[in-house]
Order: C-alpha cells, then structure tokens, then sequence
C-alpha cells in the first residue's frame, strides 16, 4: 500500500482547508487542431502512401484530439528525397545570410502564435499550460532565435576550422517536450546549412504540425524541412535510410542503443540525447529554502517526464528531517490535476503507457520494501494521473534508484561525507545532468568537477537557455545541444 | 537590562538565502490565476487585513477621525464588506484614534520607538512605547536600529526588541525591520530571526518612508522564517508588509504567497497585515467590480 | 607488453614470431588475449581519476618530457623503425616527426579548454559556463602501417586530453612502439595511462568496442567490416567511436586541437548571480 504522509504530528500547516482557487481554465477559442493531419513533405501535405492514420489523444480526459498520417517507408523515402533535393537544389546554394533570415523569420512567427502553441502541446501532451505557455513555447521561439544568428558566422565558431554542412539530417523526438525537441533539432541543422525529415513521437505529434504550417507560411523552399509522423517502425525506417547523413535523436537509452547499432558500419553521424539519473545533492550548509523549491523544480516539472530530472535527492544528515518535512509540506500545495488549468503544477502523465510503467516502478518499490508517501490528491475520473511520490530511506541497490522511471517519484538518500555522496552520485551508466547545493563556493566547483555529468546546476536545477549546451557522458548519449557546441554535430570539417 | 527571558539565536542555524531562488519562486506564484468566487473571497480577506495608516507630518486630529471613519465604514452603499483591522497613527493620535474607533473593534496601531529612523536613546524609545500603550495603542510598530544592525551589532537588536517588548505590556508588538535598508535577503532572515526569538508578535518589512518599501521577495523570506519559527516553537508570528502594496492584485498576490508558504493557519488579521493606505479603495473598487461586472471610478469612494 | 606502468607477459603465455620484410626472424612478441585486455582496462580506470586530475600545465610538462626522452633515444627508435622494414632516411624522418607531435600536443593541454570552453550568455541571472572534461577510458586500435608516428599521433591527443587508453599496437610492426613504451616508462606518465597490447586485431577488436568499463573507441583502418562490428558493439553502452582516417601522418593536417576534442565531453555549470 502507499502512504499517504503521515500528518499527525503537532505542529503543522494547513495546506488543505481555507481559501482556494477557482478554476481558472485556458480558453481554447482560436486554437484550431484539424480532424486530421497528413505528413509535411517537400512542402505540401500529403497523405500517408500506405493510407493509414492513428489516433492522438489529450491524456488528461483520454478524448480523441486528431488523427495522424502514419508513416511507412515510402513516406520516409519521398520526405528523404525531398530533403536531398532542397539541399542540392536550393539549401546548399542559398547564402547564410538569407538561410538565417528564414530562421528568424520561423522565431518570429512562433512568437505571435505563443499561446496557441502552448495550448496544443498541453492538450496532446499533457503538461501544464503554465509550463507549456511560460517555459516551453518561449524557450521554442529563443532556440530559433539564437541558432539563427550563427547561421552566416559560423567560421567564427570553429577556429581553425573549415565547417560544411552534413546533408539530410533524420531527426527523431520524444514526447515530453515536444515542441522543443523540434526546435533543439530543427534549429542547429537549418544553421549549419543541412535540411531535415523530423519525426515526432507518436502520443505528441500536432505541435510539430503546427510547426510544419509555420514553416509553409514562412515561404521556406520545400523540402528544407520534411515531418513524417508515425511510431517507432517510422523511427527505424529515417534511421535506416541510405540517403540520410546524420541521425538525431533523442529517447530512451534502449532505443538510442538500437540506433546506434542500426548505423553501425555506415557514415552517418550520430547524437544522441538519453537517459537520466541525477543526482541532488543537498549539503547541510544549503539555502534550505530555495533548495527545497530546487528539489521540487527537479523532480515534479513536467511530470517528472525529463530525462535531466533530479530523481535521485541526497541529503546530508544534519538537515535530512528539516529537508523531508519541508519536501512534504512543499508536495501539499502542488496542484494536481486539468493540465488547461492556469493553475496546475503537475498535469496528466502523457500516456496510459507511461503511467504503467510508473506503477510498475512503485510496485517494484512495495516489493523491495520502501517506504513510498504520495500527497492527497482529487484527480479527474478519466485521463493518466500519478500524484508526486516520495521513496523514502531508499538504498542504493533498489531498482528505483538503479533506473529511470520518467514520472513524479523522488527517491531519498542520506549521506555524511562528500566523498560518500560522490561515489552514489556516480555510481550509475547514466551522466546526463547533477545538482549541488551548498553555500561555499569551492565545495561547489569540487562537487561539480568531480560528478560524471554533461550539465551540472548549482544552487538551481532544471534550467534551459538556447546559449547553454546540453547533453550527457556515459549512457545518456552523445554529443550537446544548445550553443556553440549544439552546431558541432551538424557539420563535417 | 531586565528580564530577557529568551537568548541570542544561534545563526549557525539560520540558513542562507539565495536571491535568485527567491525570486524564482515569487515569480512562479505570481502566475497563480485567482478568478470569481475565490477571488471575491481574497478581495473582501485582504481587506479585512489592512491596517489603515496615515503616518504623515501634517496629520491633525480631524484627519485621523475621518482615517477612523474610513476604517469602520470603508463602502457602506454595499452589503457585506468587512471592516480594517486596524488604525496606524503617530503616538499623539493615539488618543483621537482610540476614541473615534471606540467599540468598533477596530486596533489602534501606534508607531514608535523614534519611527522611522530609530535614531534616539533607547530609554526615550522605551518611554514613548509606554506613553503610546497609556494613550490606549492595542499595536506597537517599532523600528530596529538599522545602524547597529548594519554593524553587526545583533544582540543590541535583541536586547532592544525584548525591551520594547516588555515596555508594551498588554500591547501587541510588530517590528519593523526597515527591509529596504538592510538591502540583502539574508540579512532580512537574520534581523526576522533575532525579533522573533527577542519577543515579536509581528514582524514587518517596511516603516514606508524608505524605497523599496514592502517586496514579495522580501516578505517571502519573512514568511519563510515565521514558518522555520513555528516548526522549531509552535509559535505563530504574524507577518506585516508595509509600503508599496497599492492595488487588490498585488495583495491576492501577497495572499497567495502566504497560502503556499504558511497554509490557512495565517490567512487571517490576526498573523497577516497589510501596511496601507490607498490599498483599502482599490480593493473596495474590486469588490463592486466583480459584483458589478462595471469598472469602477475612484469618485464614487470617499477617498478618507 | 606495457600495463599498469609493468612490462608483463600475456596471461595466456602465448606469442607470435615477427619477422622482417626478408622473413628474417626478428623477435617473439606477446599474443595478447581477452584476459591482458581486461586487466589493462582496470588498470586505466584505475590511473583514470589522478590523471584527469593533474594540472592542465603538469600534463603539458609530462608530454614535452616525453618528446626530451624520445629525443634522447632517438637512434633506437631509427634503428627499429629500419629493422620494420623503413628505409632509414625515411625512419629518420618518422622519428623526428612523432617527437615534433608529442612537443606540439604538448603545448595544447593547457590551452584547448581556453579554445573549447565558453562562458553562455543565458538570458536569467546565471552564470554558465562549459568546458571540456576528458571521455575516461579510451580503447584503442593503432595505426597498422605506421608504428611509431601513428602511434604518437593517435593516442598522445588522447592522453593529452587527461584520458587513459589502452592500445592495441600495429600487429606486425610492434617494436618501435615498444620501445615507446618503454620510453613512457621512463618519464614521468604515471602507471596506468597508457597501455599497450600487442595481439591481433581480428582476436581483440570485439572486446575493444564491447567492454563496458570501455568509454569511447578510436580505430584507423579502412576497414568496413571492422568498422561495423566495433560500432555494433559501442553501441552495448553508447560509446563514443571515433574513426581516424589519416591518409598522411605528415602533413600538417594532423596538428590540430580537434583532435583532442574528440575525446572531450563537455560540460556546462550553472550558478545563480545574486546577492
């Protein structure tokens, strides 16, 4: 059984009764979503060669949203020759400076339809339309932005170097951040001067056809960007395609290991952005206040579907209590529930898929014997819900802490000495991203030196910026995204 | 010195602050949406949370009756609306507010202890909080001395704090640490510990006659001290921002930080204040607003 | 063969005769077998952390120590590159070319972090930064053809990134390398960065690629099926592969910093600016 926590104790705060919010839903006038959507190749919409189309569905009241193309190889192919012919015909030839202008003009109109971005990616996704509206949409229209800037200097950016765009670029996305994700790939390839066949993720696919008809009506020549939905066997076909120079993909480790065999023995080139275990840790010198709020920002953001999540928290003794019964008061007041709801913290999980697998981890986590508190929450009757979980007291051995769950549960360690909390934090295949939280400045810098990851977050955590590169050692992947480095990947020398 | 009952808190334990942190999470529950009924409530809540104040060289007594009258009647054309909690005035009105407000139930709130420099002998301080009480103040604001504060001169801001707190006797005391000058948010936690451990039974931001007077980032981190307080003490320590609040969205705001930092507990005059002035017509012109469904004009209330 | 800082044989007892161009025996030499390479893997773990660790300007001197000490014994290195099969102006060359490497990547180890790394200008009020941090333990398979300047040209980057590798050497040209070794021995590159196995390519290539303490794999051969079967088996636990294709190890294409970026992963910190 889980538990809910155990409130009894006398002196506590009231996070239940009183005042509350209304609801406060975001309106979903002006926000279009066809009935159905055909792939986006060399320019036009066009329907799937195999003539079937699947479902998309809001997770939060499992309602039908659309349906979508799905791709078989022979779209793949047509999207593939579109991108080589865009990139040999017009792409290649362009000057930087109006390949930049094309960009830019993609950030712009991003931004003028903001809000109806985020109001479709929270109902195909699932996330709050706080975070989709005030962290994804914006964070969208900032990586254009930026990567459109470097498109006519990008000799600056290589001393030395003579840098050449790769080609046709095959790009596969997750489901957490779907937009984004697009935007993290789409961005750094049109710089470089490659074009792209982008597929989305299967439970998210409407916001990158939402790009698909900004990116018609910025007049880019067709075929610069081609998007091919479907599911996996979509994925492999762009992977597996002869014609295509560099794979991007971003997922799970297993699946990014199945790539990165696929590709064995060709020349294609690869990145690849994985899985996650972080570790946060919390030394007892800590601003105790802001560090709580780091934990929360680390683990409940998005469901807890990030793979940079702050899944694993370490705590030093002398502040393990204060930290877990202010974690506890902190888990109270998260709301819960419509992700539409301007004032929820935690939306739908993203697919009944996903909650399964969660449950299953907290199952596992009953069977090992944890201790697991959930907060009360009132959730919906129909949709994917998970209320934020905390695994208490767990040990280093429990698969929980072992392997990436994707969703709101945060496992707790103790630890004394920095060299002990170290050896944990590094003691998984995964290397993707870390937090510390301590006041002294060299124990920073030690700390962040000394873990095994590609992004660390001092006394802050989960925080993205188009200038910042991102990306993971060991089994969380290969190569960065974002800023100088994010354009490496797409470029021969 | 007499009869200090609690010590020096240890501030090993007093945890650092972060700004940006701070700031971060003042950002993210200003997002917070507060519509209809939830927010008619809030409205007609932070309302009855304002000490209506009027703390200026030229006041007469016939200003600080018509203050009182504002206080015990804000809009009598509606139905329903709460009165202030209370009446914030200079020692020599003491008298004149406590008369006119006789029976209403509404505080007489006195400013004291040589507000709002502080500068003066702690014995003139300490008489002056005495008179105050004898005038009829239920509420003392004192000032810490931001000059020793600034020194790192701690215990005398103890010492201080637990002597005014002994010279208003019955009296409630609020201490006004005067945020705005002692700049940085760890010092605003330190300054929130040292009263609160010295005897405080409010602690509040700003005197006004300093900018930046009240800031959410500010009261957050007071709120978040009360909070640390309470878990160490069972105590509850009422929490006062002071200046700079004008409009009925930026108090739900304040409301809605001490919802998520303190929980209901707090969400009542008796640990939440607002230190205002023009405030009380903005959120009486919310209130018809939303009764109305019309924009209001500030014509159509008395502006005293 | 060179592990760990010893000379030991290999754990099986096996070796292979080499013999020069004429068939003239020459030498035994270790056939190196799974086991050398596991051992010579936790051998490099084990050095990993102290040389990641060294300053940037304590590894450049170690390096530039290396090239003094190559300089030193440069006849012998002449004299084996010639008894492979070099002509010995050409062995001459080859000699003097790999120490004028070691000196240049010598230079580079504290200076490509400088190139490489960035302050971000992010747009909330943090201060980011990213820098390169070594991959770990690098698995790789030397140059065939070239013994000595292959050699030098495809590990020193390497190490000079602060990584340790384990090297499988050109299977029938060895001695020159060897003698490297023995070189590396002598200055002051602790026990446990470089390791060398000599062996078989077609025996040794799978474990390169699929040993899971293995963080990256570099290779040179133009070779499609070992090619496809290293990057196969990196994908086990996503290693980075690295595939060096130098059509000349003279020209001056080869020196550059990319090269050790390769190698690099970076890593980007943030701190929030406030008071």
């Amino acid at each position: 059984m889980l538990k809910e926590f155990d409130l009894k104790k006398d002196i506590k705060l009231d996070f239940t009764s009183g005042w509350s919010y209304d609801p406060a839903p975001e309106s979903t006038d002006h926000v279009h979503i066809k009935d159905q959507y055909d792939h986006f190749i060399g320019g036009k919409f066009v329907a799937p060669q195999g003539g079937q189309y699947f479902d998309t569905t809001n997770p939060a009241n499992e309602k039908k949203l659309a349906s979508v193309a799905m791709g078989c190889d022979k779209d793949v192919d047509a999207a593939v020759k579109a991108a080589r012919t865009a990139y040999d015909k017009y792409w290649s030839k362009m000057s930087p400076r109006d390949r930049g202008r094309y960009i830019y003009r993609i950030a712009r109109m991003i931004q003028e339809r903001a809000r109806e971005f985020a109001v479709i990616e929270t109902l195909d996704g699932g996330k709050p339309i706080r975070e989709s509206r005030d962290v994804d949409v914006p964070l969208v229209a900032a990586y254009f932005f930026y990567y459109a800037g470097w498109a006519d200097k990008l000799q600056y950016a290589f001393p030395g170097g003579n840098p050449k765009p790769l080609g046709v670029a095959g790009q596969i996305i997750p489901w957490n951040f779907p937009l984004l994700m697009a935007a993290w790939k789409i961005a750094p390839a049109l710089a470089t001067g490659n074009t792209v066949v982008l597929k989305p993720a299967e439970t998210t696919p409407l916001t990158s056809l939402k790009l698909a008809e900004i990116i018609q009506e910025a007049d880019l020549p067709p075929g610069v960007v081609n998007i091919v939905t479907g599911a996996g066997d979509t994925g492999a076909s762009i992977v597996n395609h002869p014609n295509v120079d560099k794979i991007a993909f971003t997922g799970s480790t297993n699946v990014g290991k199945i790539i990165q065999k696929s590709i064995a023995g060709t020349n294609k080139k690869l990145t690849l952005e994985l899985g996650g275990k972080a570790a946060n840790i919390i030394f007892d010198d800590a601003t105790i206040d802001q560090a709580v709020e780091g934990i929360i920002n680390g683990i409940f953001f998005n469901q807890g579907h990030v793979c940079c999540a702050g899944s694993r928290l370490f705590v030093q003794e002398g502040v393990a209590d204060i930290i877990r019964d202010k974690l506890i008061d902190r888990m109270q007041s998260l709301i819960v529930g419509d992700p539409m709801d301007k004032n929820t913290d935690i939306g739908a999980i993203n697919s009944k898929e996903q909650l399964g697998t969660i449950q299953r981890y907290l199952e596992i986590g009953l069977n090992e014997g944890n201790e697991i508190y959930q907060t009360k929450c009132d959730l919906p009757d129909k949709g994917y819900w998970c209320c934020p979980t905390l695994v208490a007291n767990v040990s280093q051995s429990s698969r929980l802490v072992q392997e990436e769950i994707f969703g709101p549960v945060l496992t707790i360690q103790t630890f004394r000495t920095p060299e002990e909390v170290l050896e944990k934090a590094n003691n998984t295949p995964y290397g993707l991203s870390g937090g510390v939280w301590t006041d002294k400045g060299s124990k920073i810098f030690n700390m962040t030196n000394k873990v095994r990851a590609g992004v660390m977050w001092a006394n802050t955590f989960n925080k993205f910026d188009p200038t910042s590169p991102f990306g993971g050692y060991k089994e969380s992947g290969l190569g960065r995204e974002g800023g100088l480095h994010g354009l490496y990947p797409y470029l021969k020398f | 010195m007499s009869n200090v009952t609690s010590a020096v808190p240890d501030f090993r334990f007093t945890p650092t602050i972060d700004q940006v942190g701070v700031e971060e999470r003042v950002a993210k529950l200003n997002t917070r949406s507060i519509k209809k009924e939830s927010k008619m409530f809030a409205l007609k809540l932070a309302l009855s949370m304002v000490d209506l104040t009027t703390l200026e060289g030229m006041d007469s007594p016939g200003k600080v009756r018509q203050l009182c009258q504002k206080a015990m009647h804000p809009h009598d054309a509606v139905d329903d609306i709460p009165k202030v909690a209370a009446v914030c005035v200079y020692p020599t009105f003491v008298r004149t507010a406590k008369e006119t407000l006789k029976g209403s139930g509404i505080n007489v709130a006195s400013v004291a202890t040589a507000f709002p420099s502080g500068w003066a002998p702690l014995q003139s301080k300490l008489d002056e909080v005495r008179f105050c009480v004898d005038e009829g103040a239920d509420e003392i604001d004192m000032v810490i001395s931001r000059g020793e504060f600034l020194k790192g001169n701690y215990s005398y801001i103890f010492d201080e704090v637990a002597q005014v707190k002994e010279a208003c006797g019955p009296a409630h005391l609020k201490v006004i640490l005067e945020t705005g000058e002692l700049q940085t948010l760890d010092n605003v936690r330190r300054a929130s510990d040292i009263s609160m451990y010295a005897g405080a039974d409010f602690i509040k931001t700003s005197t006004g006659k300093v900018s930046p007077a009240a800031t959410q980032p500010v009261t957050l981190v007071m709120l978040e001290a009360i909070r640390d307080y309470y878990y160490k003490t069972g105590k509850k320590i009422g929490m006062k921002p002071a200046g700079g609040i004008r409009d009925a969205k930026t108090a739900i705001r304040y409301l809605v930080m001490v919802k998520e930092t303190l929980g209901a507990d707090w969400l009542n005059p008796d640990l939440f204040r607002f230190g205002a002035s023009t405030l009380a017509n903005d959120l009486l012109m919310q209130i018809v607003k939303q009764q109305t469904g019309v924009y209001q004009s500030i014509d159509y209330f008395s502006k005293d | 063969m060179y592990m760990g800082g010893a000379f030991p044989r290999s754990e099986s007892e096996r070796y292979y005769p080499l013999n020069d161009k004429k068939g003239n025996f020459i030498a035994n030499i270790c056939l190196g077998s799974r086991k050398d390479f596991r051992n010579a893997v936790v051998a490099a773990r084990k050095a990993f952390d102290g040389w990641a660790a060294r300053s940037a300007y304590n590894r450049g001197q170690i390096l530039y120590r290396i090239a003094e000490m190559m300089e030193g014994r440069k006849d012998q290195l002449v004299a084996e590159l010639v008894k492979e099969g070099s002509s010995p102006k050409a062995a001459q060359k080859e000699a003097e070319t790999a120490i004028d490497r070691v000196v240049y990547f010598a230079g580079w180890t504290d200076k490509y972090q400088q190139v490489f790394g960035n302050v971000n200008p992010v747009a909330s009020s943090h201060f980011n930064f990213s820098n390169p941090e070594p991959t770990g333990v690098v698995s790789v398979i030397a140059p065939q053809n070239e013994s000595l300047l292959g050699f030098v040209q495809t590990i020193i980057p390497i190490i000079a990134g602060g990584n340790v590798v384990v090297v499988q050497a050109s299977e029938m040209k060895p001695l020159a390398t060897l003698t490297f070794c023995e070189i590396l021995h002598s200055s002051d590159v602790p026990g446990g960065v470089v390791n060398v196995i000599t062996g078989k390519t077609k025996e040794l290539a799978s474990h390169f690629s699929s040993h899971m303490d293995v963080n990256a794999v570099v290779f040179c051969e133009d070779d499609s099926s070992l090619k496809k079967l290293i990057q196969e088996n990196a994908s086990l636990n996503v290693k980075g592969v690295v595939h060096r294709q130098v059509k000349d190890y003279y020209s001056d294409e080869n020196e550059n910093p990319y090269l050790i970026l390769d190698l690099q992963e970076i890593k980007t910190t943030w701190h929030p600016v406030g008071i």
